[in-house]
């Protein structure tokens, strides 16, 4: 069962060559790709995120109402969760493409030990 | 007591003891107590993530802090909620992928270290503690407002239960516990939301109008400020939220009972729509009980609003409405403590005991039995410090758990995956920084000190003029990391290469 497997027992071994898989443009273009992905979605988040007490605290054009008595601090924080499961979404979709790309360089190279 | 609720009440006690029976049967070795074999699924995991993370604290206290404050109880919520973006791009895969029990263990994978390991399972245990306290003692005041016994049998229940459940059964029992509340909490948010909107022709518009005039708030009660007046306090209670929950134990330990990062990606996905749904349904659960409860009933029962859902429950659905919810609040709070005991316990056993004092050299019937003494000792612990902190104001024990979490774990688990340059003094550094930071800085707020007696701790003019520190302590537990690094020669590349290649491939070698 996998769970029993000690990582520690891995970290030892060291017959792969990481470091000729990490300097390999074929591992470098996964997580260019990757990061490319990962760091304007969480830029785009967070920053979505924290416009609501920065506008909440400092300004009070929220409070304007959009449908009867539900103004946009309400539309906002909807918007939020609505964020939240698009983004969760498009994540999921992304990475399944990234596990592709990362099983391949697992056959392409660490299997046979980051020397191709 | 009615006899509906105490049906209710054995019902549950019964049923966790049944889980924990199979579950126990099932545990035979460390992997099994720890991360229940590696073997949940998706989906299980996910619920079981939402019945670890939706405590008492979001079920009833942010209903009621919706029904008392209006928009400003919903910043929870919001908070809350998007931090498992945070958990889902940035920490849960590369987590799956390098760690075996616990945040030691994953840290370790590049640094090896002991003192690196002693300083994650030091802050591991401050956070389960200091959380563990607050829920045990909300749990005591909840179930003898709910059930009419007293504070100190109350606490003992939830204690003795909670030390069953994983003493015994571990994690097995723990998420089916989890899960199995996770399902009843949600159906009976979904039970009490659809009745209050049955109430108001099922039109959110004209549930908004009558708000307004419900409350003594005014029409103020659908703007913010009510409770947060105060820009930066409120910037960086959200901070502490959305960074905060990435660093809790509990939550990040439920990644290793999956097999790998794909599973661990699809539960945060379960976990993210069923938090979502269920924050989105505190908004009718607190205006609910703004409406059919009225501020002075909630004030009433409980200054805090704890009673704010019960209640609401009560007026919309009758008693046994109530008793399914007060059964439920119940489940609740026993899922969440017996998450925390079990990662407190993996923090004492298995890192400090098994890997710093035994190097990692004990057979599997030796860590299970530690594992197991580890976990009596942590329940044990908790419950006397919950019976002497009765009379305590211990509520921003929560939030301080957060602010530790997001200031000395987060910045060590993204420094761990993402930095080359990082080493073992700057994981040291990094831990510290935030840990020390958040706990000065808490100790010297308004959470601790107030002129007015009872509202806080201690008597006494605050320091530190926020309540929440996680704006000024998270950026510190980054900058130790970064100094204790940048100060410190050592470096491993060799190692990095091997950490990031695994972290992102989610290649694990087989022997």
């Amino acid at each position: 069962m996998s769970a029993q497997h000690d990582y520690a027992e891995d970290l030892r071994d060291k017959k792969v060559d990481y470091e000729a898989v990490e300097q390999s443009s074929q591992f470098k273009r996964f997580l260019d790709n990757k990061k490319k992905f990962i760091v304007p979605f969480t830029v785009f988040f967070l920053i979505f995120y924290f416009t609501l007490p920065v506008l909440t605290s400092y300004t009070t054009f929220l409070n304007t109402p959009v449908f009867g008595d539900i103004s946009w601090v309400w539309i906002f924080a909807f918007a939020q969760f609505v964020m939240v499961w698009v983004l969760c979404t498009i994540y999921v979709r992304k990475a399944a493409s990234f596990d592709k790309k990362a099983q391949k360089i697992i056959n392409e190279q660490i299997n046979k030990g980051g020397r191709t | 007591m009615d006899a509906t609720v105490i049906v209710l009440f054995l019902a549950i006690v019964l049923l966790t003891l049944a889980i924990t029976y199979y579950a126990a049967k099932n545990t035979k070795s460390t992997g099994d107590f720890y991360t229940a074999g590696g073997g949940l699924t998706g989906w299980q995991n996910g619920l079981a993530i939402a019945g670890d993370y939706l405590s008492a604290a979001s079920f009833l206290g942010i209903a009621g802090a919706i029904a008392l404050n209006g928009f400003d109880g919903f910043f929870y919520s919001i908070g809350f909620l998007i931090a498992y973006l945070v958990v889902l791009f940035l920490v849960a895969e590369p987590l799956r992928n390098l760690g075996k029990y616990t945040l030691a263990d994953m840290i370790n994978s590049r640094f090896d270290a002991k003192k690196v390991r002693g300083a994650a399972a030091l802050s591991t245990i401050t956070i389960v503690l200091f959380y563990m306290i607050a829920q045990l003692v909300g749990a005591g005041a909840l179930i003898q407002l709910l059930f009419g016994i007293d504070y100190w049998i109350a606490v003992l229940i939830v204690g003795v239960m909670m030390t069953i459940y994983v003493l015994f059964g571990g994690m097995i029992a723990t998420s089916w516990v989890q899960i199995t509340k996770a399902v009843l909490l949600m159906a009976g948010m979904i039970v009490i939301s659809f009745l209050v909107l049955w109430h108001f022709n099922f039109n959110v518009s004209a549930m908004f109008t009558e708000v307004k005039t419900a409350t003594s708030h005014g029409a103020d009660y659908l703007k913010p400020g009510i409770q947060y007046d105060n820009g930066i306090g409120t910037i960086s209670l959200m901070l502490a939220l959305v960074l905060g929950t990435s660093g809790l134990p509990h939550i990040l330990m439920r990644f290793f009972t999956v097999k790998d990062a794909k599973t661990a990606r699809s539960s945060v996905v379960v976990a993210t729509w069923t938090i979502g749904i269920f924050y989105v349904l505190t908004l009718f659960l607190g205006f609910g009980a703004a409406v059919f409860v009225g501020e002075s009933g909630i004030l009433a029962a409980n200054p805090g609003g704890n009673m704010a859902a019960p209640l609401l429950a009560q007026a919309i659905g009758g008693n046994i409405l109530f008793a399914f919810i007060s059964a439920v609040a119940f489940a609740t709070i026993l899922a969440v403590v017996a998450g925390l005991v079990l990662s407190g316990a993996s923090a004492f056993a298995h890192d400090i005991y098994g890997q710093i004092i035994k190097k990692g050299k004990t057979t599997d019937r030796e860590a299970m039995l530690a594992a197991r003494y580890a976990a009596l000792g942590v329940s044990v612990l908790s419950i006397v410090l919950a019976l002497g902190a009765q009379t305590l104001n211990v509520a921003f024990l929560v939030s301080l758990a957060f602010c530790i979490a997001a200031s000395a774990n987060l910045p060590v688990i993204l420094y761990t995956v993402y930095w080359k340059r990082f080493n073992t003094t700057g994981a040291v550094t990094a831990i510290l920084f935030g840990l020390i930071s958040a706990l000065v800085l808490v100790s010297m707020s308004p959470s601790v000190f107030s002129p007015v007696e009872g509202a806080a701790l201690f008597v006494g003019n605050p320091i530190f003029p926020i309540e929440n520190p996680a704006i000024v302590s998270v950026p510190l537990g980054f900058l130790g990391g970064y100094l204790g690094t940048i100060f410190s020669k050592e470096q491993d590349l060799k190692r990095y290469a091997e950490v990031k290649v695994k972290a992102h491939t989610g290649y694990r070698e087989t022997s």
